[in-house]
């Protein structure tokens, strides 16, 4: 368990490591999460489109 | 896809693994320079990919295949996050190491300006309409930018400031230890395998976008009713 703590501790930078991870993770997620729904959202209006013609 | 999504992951945990828990504890920066295994693999993404990008839109440009053009375009948000990201996980490590957020070192300064590069592809593709011309125009902008590719790998040398020199690509032999340069290069690989999927995703939608009338779209939409 202590070396648990230790490991989330960084050795007193936590702070900075962990911040620095979390965001990478956040941009990279929103690099995958953002075309995903993009192509979702532009294929359902064209899919509206096509009904009313 | 799901081959390029599991050696991604694979890789990336590996890498992860073998940089937060098995690599020792650096004798000098303690356990700040974890850092390095995001911070340098996503700096060297941001100039590969600005390459990747303004040799696309070279291709697009001369012989006007539609597939290049997507491709650069497609690089760019991508580019811009994997520069955001040196940008902000250097800042960070910079703080408890340098004791400053920020300096205009050359290094930095070469690499915010490597940022704006990126952000003004996105924003004039964004601007014109046609996307024919919207690919040429983000070319020519990308060439003309390549100039500060070798500036920002060479910063360290030319002007020795702040930022401190190159450890790995040095000719001889580099100056990290093996077990701290292993995870640094796998993690440089998940992020190359991360950069195809997350363009991919990315060209997914502009190549949509662009052939919205196209025959095999509507059969696409037709199809998945």
């Amino acid at each position: 368990m202590s070396s648990m703590q230790e490991f989330f501790a960084m050795g007193g930078y936590a702070f900075y490591v962990w911040t620095s991870y979390g965001l990478t993770l956040i941009v990279l997620l929103a690099n995958i999460i953002i075309p995903v729904t993009q192509r979702k959202r532009f294929l359902r209006s064209l899919a509206l489109k096509q009904n009313r013609q | 896809m799901p081959w390029l999504v599991s050696a991604f992951v694979l890789i990336t945990v590996a890498g992860l693994y073998g940089g937060l828990v098995l690599a020792p504890t650096d004798y000098q920066q303690g356990d700040s320079y974890r850092i390095i295994y995001i911070h340098v693999p996503s700096a060297w993404m941001s100039l590969f990919i600005y390459v990747v990008m303004a040799v696309a839109g070279a291709i697009g440009l001369v012989w006007h295949i539609k597939l290049a053009e997507i491709v650069a375009i497609s690089s760019a948000s991508v580019g811009a996050s994997f520069t955001f990201i040196a940008l902000v996980t250097g800042s960070l490590w910079g703080k408890p190491m340098w004791g400053t957020w920020w300096v205009w070192d050359a290094r930095l300064t070469s690499e915010l300006i490597l940022l704006f590069l990126y952000l003004g592809v996105i924003g004039l593709y964004g601007a014109i309409d046609d996307k024919r011309t919207a690919s040429r125009a983000v070319a020519i902008l990308a060439l003309v930018g390549v100039v500060n590719i070798p500036i920002i790998h060479y910063s360290v040398i030319w002007w020795n400031t702040l930022h401190q020199g190159p450890t790995v690509t040095k000719m001889d032999k580099p100056s990290i230890h093996v077990s701290m340069l292993i995870p640094l290069l796998l993690m440089a690989l998940s992020f190359k395998f991360f950069y195809v999927i997350a363009m991919l995703q990315r060209a997914r939608v502009e190549l949509l976008q662009r052939e919205r009338n196209a025959q095999w779209v509507k059969n696409l939409i037709s199809g998945s009713k």
